[in-house]
Protein backbone atom coordinates (compact mmCIF):
# COMPACT_ATOMS: atom_id res chain seq x y z
CA UNK A 1 0.00 0.00 0.00
CA UNK A 2 1.03 3.64 -0.18
CA UNK A 3 0.82 6.70 0.92
CA UNK A 4 2.17 9.81 -0.09
CA UNK A 5 3.22 12.55 2.31
CA UNK A 6 4.47 16.30 1.54
CA UNK A 7 6.84 17.23 3.74
CA UNK A 8 6.83 20.77 5.45
CA UNK A 9 9.91 20.86 6.93
CA UNK A 10 11.03 23.35 3.87
CA UNK A 11 9.66 25.29 0.90
CA UNK A 12 10.49 22.51 -1.37
CA UNK A 13 7.19 20.78 0.10
CA UNK A 14 8.67 17.19 -1.63
CA UNK A 15 5.85 14.57 -2.24
CA UNK A 16 6.89 11.65 -0.47
CA UNK A 17 5.93 8.43 -0.73
CA UNK A 18 5.57 5.74 1.46
CA UNK A 19 5.54 1.56 0.42
CA UNK A 20 3.63 0.16 3.59
CA UNK A 21 3.48 -4.00 4.03
CA UNK A 22 -0.09 -4.96 5.17
CA UNK A 23 0.88 -5.39 8.53
CA UNK A 24 1.91 -1.62 8.37
CA UNK A 25 5.51 -1.67 8.63
CA UNK A 26 7.54 0.66 6.36
CA UNK A 27 8.48 -0.41 3.17
CA UNK A 28 10.60 2.26 1.59
CA UNK A 29 10.74 6.09 0.91
CA UNK A 30 11.05 7.82 -2.13
CA UNK A 31 10.36 11.13 -3.66
CA UNK A 32 12.29 13.01 -0.97
CA UNK A 33 15.60 15.53 -1.94
CA UNK A 34 17.07 14.68 1.60
CA UNK A 35 17.18 12.85 4.87
CA UNK A 36 14.80 15.25 6.40
CA UNK A 37 11.81 14.16 4.58
CA UNK A 38 12.58 10.57 5.15
CA UNK A 39 11.91 10.85 8.60
CA UNK A 40 8.97 13.44 8.68
CA UNK A 41 7.48 10.93 5.92
CA UNK A 42 7.90 8.12 8.14
CA UNK A 43 6.68 9.64 11.30
CA UNK A 44 3.62 11.16 9.11
CA UNK A 45 2.73 7.64 8.33
CA UNK A 46 3.10 5.91 11.33
CA UNK A 47 2.31 8.49 14.25
CA UNK A 48 1.41 11.85 13.03
CA UNK A 49 1.93 14.39 15.62
CA UNK A 50 0.61 17.99 15.88
CA UNK A 51 1.43 21.20 17.59
CA UNK A 52 -1.97 22.64 18.91
CA UNK A 53 -2.37 26.40 19.77
CA UNK A 54 -5.66 27.48 20.86
CA UNK A 55 -7.31 29.06 23.66
CA UNK A 56 -8.33 28.60 27.51
CA UNK A 57 -10.53 30.64 29.39
CA UNK A 58 -9.42 32.74 32.38
CA UNK A 59 -11.44 33.41 35.42
CA UNK A 60 -11.79 36.95 35.61
CA UNK A 61 -14.07 39.39 35.67
CA UNK A 62 -12.62 41.31 32.62
CA UNK A 63 -15.47 40.36 30.06
CA UNK A 64 -13.73 41.86 27.30
CA UNK A 65 -10.91 39.61 27.41
CA UNK A 66 -11.99 36.25 28.72
CA UNK A 67 -9.53 34.63 26.81
CA UNK A 68 -5.79 33.14 26.56
CA UNK A 69 -4.01 31.78 23.91
CA UNK A 70 -1.76 29.06 24.47
CA UNK A 71 0.25 26.58 22.31
CA UNK A 72 1.56 22.82 23.46
CA UNK A 73 5.51 22.85 24.57
CA UNK A 74 5.83 20.04 21.75
CA UNK A 75 3.31 17.79 19.25
CA UNK A 76 0.80 15.24 20.20
CA UNK A 77 -0.79 12.71 18.39
CA UNK A 78 -2.86 14.02 15.42
CA UNK A 79 -5.74 11.89 16.29
CA UNK A 80 -5.76 13.21 19.76
CA UNK A 81 -6.37 16.86 18.72
CA UNK A 82 -10.15 16.45 19.57
CA UNK A 83 -9.84 14.84 23.09
CA UNK A 84 -7.05 17.54 23.74
CA UNK A 85 -9.67 20.49 22.73
CA UNK A 86 -12.35 18.74 24.83
CA UNK A 87 -9.48 18.40 28.06
CA UNK A 88 -8.77 22.07 27.29
CA UNK A 89 -12.19 23.42 27.16
CA UNK A 90 -12.93 22.96 30.90
CA UNK A 91 -9.45 24.28 31.84
CA UNK A 92 -9.79 28.39 33.77
CA UNK A 93 -6.48 29.78 34.38
CA UNK A 94 -6.38 32.57 37.07
CA UNK A 95 -4.76 36.03 36.32
CA UNK A 96 -2.15 37.52 35.92
CA UNK A 97 -0.37 35.00 33.96
CA UNK A 98 3.31 35.02 32.42
CA UNK A 99 3.76 34.79 28.86
CA UNK A 100 5.70 31.46 28.69
CA UNK A 101 3.84 29.74 32.20
CA UNK A 102 2.75 26.37 31.92
CA UNK A 103 -1.19 26.68 32.60
CA UNK A 104 -1.74 22.71 31.71
CA UNK A 105 0.60 20.12 32.53
CA UNK A 106 1.08 16.69 31.02
CA UNK A 107 -2.27 17.03 28.03
CA UNK A 108 -3.40 13.88 27.97
CA UNK A 109 -0.46 11.94 29.61
CA UNK A 110 1.66 12.95 26.41
CA UNK A 111 4.23 14.16 28.69
CA UNK A 112 3.52 17.79 26.75
CA UNK A 113 2.42 20.97 28.74
CA UNK A 114 -0.22 23.91 27.66
CA UNK A 115 1.83 27.19 27.94
CA UNK A 116 0.95 30.54 27.85
CA UNK A 117 1.77 33.04 24.52
CA UNK A 118 0.17 36.10 26.21
CA UNK A 119 0.94 37.70 29.19
CA UNK A 120 -2.83 38.73 31.13
CA UNK A 121 -2.39 41.60 34.16
CA UNK A 122 -4.83 40.83 37.22
CA UNK B 1 -12.60 72.27 26.92
CA UNK B 2 -8.95 72.53 26.00
CA UNK B 3 -7.79 73.31 22.07
CA UNK B 4 -5.84 71.49 20.03
CA UNK B 5 -2.63 70.32 21.12
CA UNK B 6 0.41 70.42 18.80
CA UNK B 7 3.37 68.26 18.60
CA UNK B 8 6.70 67.97 16.87
CA UNK B 9 8.24 64.89 16.26
CA UNK B 10 11.06 63.00 13.90
CA UNK B 11 9.46 60.23 12.90
CA UNK B 12 5.91 59.31 13.26
CA UNK B 13 4.75 55.72 12.68
CA UNK B 14 0.93 55.38 11.68
CA UNK B 15 0.00 51.66 12.59
CA UNK B 16 1.75 49.31 15.65
CA UNK B 17 0.99 46.03 14.31
CA UNK B 18 4.24 44.05 13.45
CA UNK B 19 4.31 46.83 10.52
CA UNK B 20 4.54 49.57 12.82
CA UNK B 21 6.16 48.11 16.00
CA UNK B 22 9.02 47.22 13.20
CA UNK B 23 9.58 50.19 12.42
CA UNK B 24 9.24 52.62 15.37
CA UNK B 25 11.73 50.11 16.73
CA UNK B 26 13.85 50.64 14.22
CA UNK B 27 13.49 54.04 13.73
CA UNK B 28 15.12 54.90 17.12
CA UNK B 29 18.08 52.40 16.73
CA UNK B 30 19.13 54.26 13.68
CA UNK B 31 18.98 57.33 16.15
CA UNK B 32 15.76 59.06 15.41
CA UNK B 33 15.04 61.25 18.72
CA UNK B 34 11.33 61.83 18.41
CA UNK B 35 9.83 58.37 17.18
CA UNK B 36 6.01 58.26 17.75
CA UNK B 37 3.64 55.19 17.58
CA UNK B 38 0.04 55.85 17.02
CA UNK B 39 -2.03 53.25 17.21
CA UNK B 40 -6.08 53.12 17.13
CA UNK B 41 -6.62 49.92 19.44
CA UNK B 42 -6.27 49.56 23.07
CA UNK B 43 -3.23 47.43 22.64
CA UNK B 44 -0.40 46.87 20.35
CA UNK B 45 -0.18 44.19 18.13
CA UNK B 46 -2.25 44.80 14.93
CA UNK B 47 -4.07 41.59 13.93
CA UNK B 48 -1.30 39.33 16.21
CA UNK B 49 -3.31 39.32 19.04
CA UNK B 50 -5.62 37.17 17.77
CA UNK B 51 -3.46 35.20 15.45
CA UNK B 52 -3.44 32.42 18.05
CA UNK B 53 -2.15 29.56 15.28
CA UNK B 54 1.90 29.07 14.78
CA UNK B 55 4.14 29.80 11.72
CA UNK B 56 5.41 33.46 13.49
CA UNK B 57 9.09 34.24 14.37
CA UNK B 58 10.76 31.53 12.16
CA UNK B 59 12.78 34.44 10.29
CA UNK B 60 12.51 37.08 12.66
CA UNK B 61 13.45 35.68 16.11
CA UNK B 62 14.41 32.30 15.06
CA UNK B 63 11.80 30.92 16.94
CA UNK B 64 8.25 29.15 16.08
CA UNK B 65 6.12 31.26 17.70
CA UNK B 66 1.95 32.49 17.71
CA UNK B 67 0.52 36.01 16.71
CA UNK B 68 0.76 37.07 20.34
CA UNK B 69 3.49 35.78 21.57
CA UNK B 70 5.61 37.21 18.55
CA UNK B 71 3.67 40.54 19.32
CA UNK B 72 4.57 40.13 23.23
CA UNK B 73 8.42 40.07 21.76
CA UNK B 74 8.32 43.08 19.54
CA UNK B 75 6.11 44.77 22.22
CA UNK B 76 8.98 43.93 24.77
CA UNK B 77 11.85 45.57 22.41
CA UNK B 78 9.39 48.38 22.21
CA UNK B 79 9.36 49.07 25.78
CA UNK B 80 13.05 49.92 25.66
CA UNK B 81 13.18 51.79 22.85
CA UNK B 82 12.40 55.58 23.80
CA UNK B 83 9.61 55.27 21.60
CA UNK B 84 6.24 56.79 22.37
CA UNK B 85 3.03 55.27 22.42
CA UNK B 86 -0.45 56.42 21.79
CA UNK B 87 -2.77 54.45 22.10
CA UNK B 88 -7.15 54.50 21.34
CA UNK B 89 -5.39 57.26 19.11
CA UNK B 90 -7.40 57.61 15.92
CA UNK B 91 -5.41 59.35 12.72
CA UNK B 92 -8.03 60.78 10.94
CA UNK B 93 -5.78 63.26 8.67
CA UNK B 94 -2.40 63.62 6.53
CA UNK B 95 -1.08 65.85 4.81
CA UNK B 96 1.79 66.49 2.34
CA UNK B 97 3.64 68.68 4.41
CA UNK B 98 3.34 65.60 6.92
CA UNK B 99 1.10 67.17 9.50
CA UNK B 100 -0.80 64.71 11.57
CA UNK B 101 -4.40 65.08 13.06
CA UNK B 102 -5.24 62.42 15.33
CA UNK B 103 -8.15 62.28 17.63
CA UNK B 104 -8.54 60.37 21.40
CA UNK B 105 -9.91 60.99 24.64
CA UNK B 106 -7.61 63.77 25.51
CA UNK B 107 -8.75 65.82 22.60
CA UNK B 108 -7.42 66.28 19.19
CA UNK B 109 -3.41 66.50 18.07
CA UNK B 110 -1.69 68.18 15.34
CA UNK B 111 1.77 66.37 15.25
CA UNK B 112 3.91 68.00 12.39
CA UNK B 113 6.62 65.07 11.74
CA UNK B 114 10.09 65.22 9.51
CA UNK B 115 9.20 61.84 8.47
CA UNK B 116 6.41 59.75 8.57
CA UNK B 117 5.81 55.79 7.92
CA UNK B 118 2.70 54.12 6.96
CA UNK B 119 1.99 51.28 8.47
CA UNK B 120 -2.08 50.79 8.52
CA UNK B 121 -1.92 47.19 7.12
CA UNK B 122 -4.99 46.14 5.19
CA UNK B 123 -9.17 45.34 5.69
CA UNK B 124 -11.08 42.27 4.41
CA UNK B 125 -12.96 42.37 1.20
CA UNK B 126 -16.61 42.08 2.08
CA UNK B 127 -19.67 40.49 0.66
CA UNK B 128 -20.97 43.64 -0.70
CA UNK B 129 -17.49 43.91 -2.68
CA UNK B 130 -18.24 40.45 -4.78
CA UNK B 131 -21.96 40.57 -4.41
CA UNK B 132 -22.94 37.49 -3.69
CA UNK B 133 -26.48 36.69 -4.74
CA UNK B 134 -29.23 35.83 -2.38
CA UNK B 135 -30.96 36.66 0.55
CA UNK B 136 -29.44 38.67 3.31
CA UNK B 137 -29.64 36.76 6.04
CA UNK B 138 -27.60 37.09 9.52
CA UNK B 139 -24.63 34.80 9.76
CA UNK B 140 -22.12 36.27 6.97
CA UNK B 141 -18.42 37.45 8.55
CA UNK B 142 -15.01 37.67 7.14
CA UNK B 143 -12.95 35.32 8.18
CA UNK B 144 -10.83 37.52 10.29
CA UNK B 145 -13.79 39.30 12.37
CA UNK B 146 -14.91 35.36 12.92
CA UNK B 147 -10.99 34.66 13.89
CA UNK B 148 -11.43 37.83 16.82
CA UNK B 149 -14.71 36.87 18.09
CA UNK B 150 -13.42 32.97 18.73
CA UNK B 151 -10.01 33.82 20.13
CA UNK B 152 -10.28 37.30 21.61
CA UNK B 153 -14.12 37.77 22.19
CA UNK B 154 -14.78 33.99 23.17
CA UNK B 155 -17.62 33.43 20.72
CA UNK B 156 -18.24 31.01 18.06
CA UNK B 157 -20.02 32.18 14.97
CA UNK B 158 -21.88 29.73 14.01
CA UNK B 159 -21.84 25.61 14.30
CA UNK B 160 -22.25 24.28 10.45
CA UNK B 161 -19.78 26.68 8.37
CA UNK B 162 -18.55 27.42 4.73
CA UNK B 163 -15.92 28.96 4.13
CA UNK B 164 -15.25 31.32 0.68
CA UNK B 165 -11.47 31.46 -0.58
CA UNK B 166 -8.73 29.11 0.56
CA UNK B 167 -6.28 31.35 1.06
CA UNK B 168 -4.36 31.14 4.39
CA UNK B 169 -7.13 33.52 6.48
CA UNK B 170 -9.81 30.52 5.40
CA UNK B 171 -7.70 27.53 5.81
CA UNK B 172 -6.67 28.47 9.34
CA UNK B 173 -10.40 29.53 10.16
CA UNK B 174 -11.80 26.24 8.55
CA UNK B 175 -8.78 24.61 11.43
CA UNK B 176 -9.88 27.04 14.55
CA UNK B 177 -13.98 26.35 13.82
CA UNK B 178 -13.41 22.59 13.58
CA UNK B 179 -10.84 22.51 16.93
CA UNK B 180 -13.75 24.75 18.82
CA UNK B 181 -16.73 22.02 17.53
CA UNK B 182 -18.20 23.43 14.81
CA UNK B 183 -18.79 21.70 11.10
CA UNK B 184 -16.96 23.24 8.19
CA UNK B 185 -18.77 21.29 5.00
CA UNK B 186 -17.03 23.33 2.16
CA UNK B 187 -13.80 25.49 1.42
CA UNK B 188 -15.06 26.94 -2.20
CA UNK B 189 -12.18 28.59 -4.29
CA UNK B 190 -12.63 30.41 -6.89
CA UNK B 191 -9.36 29.56 -8.75
CA UNK B 192 -8.27 26.51 -10.22
CA UNK B 193 -5.56 26.27 -7.22
CA UNK B 194 -5.33 26.54 -3.40
CA UNK B 195 -4.31 30.27 -2.70
CA UNK B 196 -2.61 29.74 0.65
CA UNK B 197 0.52 28.10 1.39
CA UNK B 198 0.82 24.30 1.42
CA UNK B 199 1.73 23.45 4.85
CA UNK B 200 -2.25 24.80 5.45
CA UNK B 201 -3.92 23.13 2.99
CA UNK B 202 -2.23 20.07 4.81
CA UNK B 203 -2.49 20.65 8.44
CA UNK B 204 -6.17 22.64 8.15
CA UNK B 205 -8.04 21.02 5.63
CA UNK B 206 -6.56 17.72 4.95
CA UNK B 207 -5.83 17.05 8.62
CA UNK B 208 -9.35 17.44 8.85
CA UNK B 209 -10.91 16.24 5.71
CA UNK B 210 -12.29 19.14 4.84
CA UNK B 211 -13.63 18.79 1.17
CA UNK B 212 -12.04 21.72 -1.29
CA UNK B 213 -13.83 22.72 -4.74
CA UNK B 214 -12.00 24.41 -6.42
CA UNK B 215 -12.72 26.22 -9.55
CA UNK B 216 -16.10 27.10 -7.94
CA UNK B 217 -18.43 30.11 -6.94
CA UNK B 218 -21.54 30.79 -4.32
CA UNK B 219 -24.49 31.32 -6.92
CA UNK B 220 -26.40 31.92 -3.85
CA UNK B 221 -27.22 32.09 0.20
CA UNK B 222 -30.76 31.23 1.61
CA UNK B 223 -32.20 32.18 4.71
CA UNK B 224 -34.78 34.81 6.09
CA UNK B 225 -32.80 36.22 9.43
CA UNK B 226 -30.21 33.55 9.31
CA UNK B 227 -28.61 31.75 6.79
CA UNK B 228 -30.29 28.37 6.28
CA UNK B 229 -28.38 27.13 3.32
CA UNK B 230 -26.33 28.09 0.39
CA UNK B 231 -25.46 26.97 -3.28
CA UNK B 232 -22.30 26.79 -4.89
CA UNK B 233 -21.37 25.79 -8.92
CA UNK B 234 -18.68 25.03 -10.89
CA UNK B 235 -17.36 27.37 -13.45
CA UNK B 236 -15.29 27.58 -16.32
CA UNK B 237 -12.30 29.05 -17.38
CA UNK B 238 -13.98 32.54 -18.40
CA UNK B 239 -15.32 31.90 -15.17
CA UNK B 240 -18.70 31.39 -16.53
CA UNK B 241 -21.45 28.94 -14.14
CA UNK B 242 -21.25 25.39 -15.91
CA UNK B 243 -25.09 24.36 -15.71
CA UNK B 244 -26.02 21.79 -13.40
CA UNK B 245 -22.88 21.45 -11.21
CA UNK B 246 -24.91 22.98 -7.87
CA UNK B 247 -24.32 22.13 -5.09
CA UNK B 248 -26.37 23.03 -1.81
CA UNK B 249 -25.28 23.17 1.31
CA UNK B 250 -26.97 23.29 5.06
CA UNK B 251 -25.15 25.85 6.91
CA UNK B 252 -25.95 28.39 9.32
CA UNK B 253 -22.28 30.14 8.73
CA UNK B 254 -20.32 31.83 5.74
CA UNK B 255 -16.96 32.97 6.15
CA UNK B 256 -15.47 34.75 3.44
CA UNK B 257 -11.42 35.01 2.78
CA UNK B 258 -11.50 36.79 -0.05
CA UNK B 259 -8.61 39.34 -0.43
CA UNK B 260 -7.20 41.42 1.38
CA UNK B 261 -6.90 45.29 0.81
CA UNK B 262 -4.57 47.76 1.81
CA UNK B 263 -5.89 50.58 3.88
CA UNK B 264 -4.86 53.74 2.77
CA UNK B 265 -7.29 56.30 3.32
CA UNK B 266 -5.01 58.50 4.64
CA UNK B 267 -2.54 57.80 2.20
CA UNK B 268 -5.01 59.25 -0.37
CA UNK B 269 -5.32 62.33 1.39
CA UNK B 270 -1.79 63.14 1.70
CA UNK B 271 -1.44 62.51 -2.07
CA UNK B 272 0.05 59.21 -2.36
CA UNK B 273 -0.26 57.61 -5.39
CA UNK B 274 -1.47 54.20 -5.11
CA UNK B 275 -0.26 50.74 -7.32
CA UNK B 276 -3.84 49.51 -9.44
CA UNK B 277 -2.74 45.76 -8.46
CA UNK B 278 -1.69 46.14 -5.13
CA UNK B 279 -3.90 48.45 -3.89
CA UNK B 280 -0.75 50.18 -1.61
CA UNK B 281 0.91 53.00 -1.99
CA UNK B 282 3.55 53.06 -5.33
CA UNK B 283 6.82 53.10 -4.03
CA UNK B 284 10.93 53.20 -4.53
CA UNK B 285 13.38 51.16 -3.53
CA UNK B 286 13.88 53.15 -0.48
CA UNK B 287 10.14 52.36 -0.19
CA UNK B 288 9.20 56.09 0.00
CA UNK B 289 6.31 56.82 -1.90
CA UNK B 290 5.78 59.95 -4.15
CA UNK B 291 5.41 62.38 -1.55
CA UNK B 292 8.73 63.18 0.00
CA UNK B 293 9.33 61.76 3.71
CA UNK B 294 6.43 59.98 3.48
CA UNK B 295 7.61 56.00 3.81
CA UNK B 296 5.52 53.04 3.70
CA UNK B 297 5.91 49.49 5.28
CA UNK B 298 4.21 45.86 5.91
CA UNK B 299 0.82 44.82 4.06
CA UNK B 300 -0.21 48.48 3.58
CA UNK B 301 2.26 48.41 0.58
CA UNK B 302 1.74 45.14 -0.32
CA UNK B 303 0.52 41.67 1.20
CA UNK B 304 3.32 39.64 2.34
CA UNK B 305 3.09 35.94 3.60
CA UNK B 306 4.61 36.32 7.07
CA UNK B 307 4.57 38.69 9.86
CA UNK B 308 8.73 38.42 9.71
CA UNK B 309 8.52 39.97 6.20
CA UNK B 310 6.18 42.62 7.17
CA UNK B 311 8.46 43.35 10.13
CA UNK B 312 11.72 43.83 7.79
CA UNK B 313 9.55 45.79 5.01
CA UNK B 314 9.10 48.44 7.80
CA UNK B 315 12.51 47.95 9.08
CA UNK B 316 13.75 49.35 5.43
CA UNK B 317 11.19 52.09 5.20
CA UNK B 318 12.42 53.48 8.78
CA UNK B 319 16.18 53.35 7.96
CA UNK B 320 15.62 55.35 4.71
CA UNK B 321 12.85 57.88 6.99
CA UNK B 322 15.75 58.19 9.26
CA UNK B 323 18.54 59.13 5.96
CA UNK B 324 15.75 61.67 4.81
CA UNK B 325 15.91 63.22 8.27
CA UNK B 326 19.18 63.74 8.31
CA UNK B 327 19.72 64.49 4.36
CA UNK B 328 21.49 61.29 3.59
CA UNK B 329 18.87 60.02 1.39
CA UNK B 330 21.19 59.78 -1.97
CA UNK B 331 19.24 60.85 -4.79
CA UNK B 332 19.03 59.64 -8.48
CA UNK B 333 17.82 59.12 -11.72
CA UNK B 334 14.30 56.98 -11.29
CA UNK B 335 13.78 53.97 -13.29
CA UNK B 336 10.03 53.04 -13.87
CA UNK B 337 9.71 49.05 -12.74
CA UNK B 338 6.84 47.25 -14.25
CA UNK B 339 6.17 43.20 -14.80
CA UNK B 340 4.25 41.12 -17.42
CA UNK B 341 4.30 37.50 -18.28
CA UNK B 342 3.51 35.25 -15.67
CA UNK B 343 4.02 38.20 -12.81
CA UNK B 344 1.01 39.91 -10.63
CA UNK B 345 2.93 42.68 -9.54
CA UNK B 346 6.72 43.52 -8.20
CA UNK B 347 7.29 46.20 -5.47
CA UNK B 348 9.10 48.67 -5.96
CA UNK B 349 7.58 50.50 -8.57
CA UNK B 350 10.62 52.59 -9.06
CA UNK B 351 14.26 52.23 -8.25
CA UNK B 352 17.08 54.97 -7.80
CA UNK B 353 20.06 54.74 -9.93
CA UNK B 354 22.29 55.83 -7.16
CA UNK B 355 24.76 52.21 -6.39
CA UNK B 356 22.69 51.25 -3.21
CA UNK B 357 21.51 47.87 -3.74
CA UNK B 358 18.18 47.44 -4.35
CA UNK B 359 15.01 44.55 -2.96
CA UNK B 360 12.68 43.43 -4.51
CA UNK B 361 9.50 41.41 -4.33
CA UNK B 362 6.83 40.02 -6.72
CA UNK B 363 4.05 37.01 -6.94
CA UNK B 364 3.35 35.21 -10.11
CA UNK B 365 -0.23 35.21 -11.40
CA UNK B 366 -0.20 31.09 -11.44
CA UNK B 367 1.20 28.39 -10.44
CA UNK B 368 4.56 27.00 -12.38
CA UNK B 369 7.36 24.52 -12.54
CA UNK B 370 10.93 25.16 -13.91
CA UNK B 371 10.54 28.85 -14.39
CA UNK B 372 12.71 31.89 -14.48
CA UNK B 373 12.81 35.14 -13.21
CA UNK B 374 14.02 37.86 -15.51
CA UNK B 375 14.49 41.66 -14.73
CA UNK B 376 15.27 43.56 -17.43
CA UNK B 377 18.45 41.82 -18.99
CA UNK B 378 20.56 42.97 -15.98
CA UNK B 379 19.38 39.85 -13.58
CA UNK B 380 18.04 36.17 -13.93
CA UNK B 381 17.52 33.42 -11.79
CA UNK B 382 15.92 29.61 -11.96
CA UNK B 383 13.08 28.51 -9.93
CA UNK B 384 12.06 24.65 -9.38
CA UNK B 385 8.34 26.13 -8.72
CA UNK B 386 6.40 29.65 -8.22
CA UNK B 387 3.29 30.11 -6.70
CA UNK B 388 1.20 32.93 -5.95
CA UNK B 389 1.02 32.23 -2.05
CA UNK B 390 4.88 32.18 -1.81
CA UNK B 391 6.67 36.11 -2.55
CA UNK B 392 9.75 36.04 -4.42
CA UNK B 393 12.02 38.50 -3.60
CA UNK B 394 15.42 39.39 -5.46
CA UNK B 395 18.13 41.34 -4.04
CA UNK B 396 19.46 43.26 -6.72
CA UNK B 397 23.17 44.78 -6.25
CA UNK B 398 23.83 48.37 -7.35
CA UNK B 399 26.25 48.34 -9.93
CA UNK B 400 23.67 45.89 -11.97
CA UNK B 401 21.24 48.98 -11.91
CA UNK B 402 23.68 51.47 -13.19
CA UNK B 403 23.68 49.35 -16.41
CA UNK B 404 20.18 50.14 -17.25
CA UNK B 405 19.07 53.02 -19.40
CA UNK B 406 15.35 53.02 -19.38
CA UNK B 407 12.84 51.24 -17.38
CA UNK B 408 13.07 47.54 -16.13
CA UNK B 409 10.10 44.64 -17.05
CA UNK B 410 10.19 41.66 -14.91
CA UNK B 411 8.79 38.75 -16.25
CA UNK B 412 8.57 34.93 -15.26
CA UNK B 413 8.76 32.79 -18.01
CA UNK B 414 9.50 28.99 -18.95
CA UNK B 415 13.01 27.94 -18.33
CA UNK B 416 14.49 27.28 -21.77
CA UNK B 417 17.04 24.46 -21.96
CA UNK B 418 19.86 26.41 -23.61
CA UNK B 419 19.21 29.61 -21.99
CA UNK B 420 22.35 31.23 -20.76
CA UNK B 421 20.99 34.14 -18.31
CA UNK B 422 22.51 32.83 -15.25
CA UNK B 423 22.20 34.26 -12.01
CA UNK B 424 23.01 38.07 -11.82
Amino acid sequence: MKKTVVCLQCPFACKVDVELSEAGEILSVSGNRCQRGDSYARQEVIAPVRVLTTTVRIDSEDREHPLLSVMTSGAIPKARLGEAMRTLASVRVKAPVEYGEVVYEDLLGTGVNVIATSSIRK
Amino acid sequence: MSGIIKRNVDVAVIGGGPAGLGAAIKARECGADKVLLIERAEELGGVLPQCIHNGFGLHYFKEELSGPAYAYKMIEKLNTSGVEVMLKTMVIDLTEEKKITAVNEQGIMEIDAKAVILCMGCRERPRGAIRIPGDRPAGVFTAGAAQRMINIEGHLPGKKILILGSGDIGMIMARRMTLEGAEVKAVVELMPFIGGLIRNEIQCLRDFDIPVYVSHTITSIKGKDRIESITIAEIDSKRKIIEGTEKEFEVDTLLLSVGLIPENELSRKAGVKLHPITGGPLVDNLWQTNVSGIFAGGNVVHVHDLADYVTESSEFAAENACKYIRGGLKEGEEIPVSCQDNIRYVVPNRIRKNGEDVVMFMRVTQPAEKVEIRVGDIYSRKLDFARPSEQIRIDLPGELIKKCDSGLIVRCVPQEDKNNGGEG
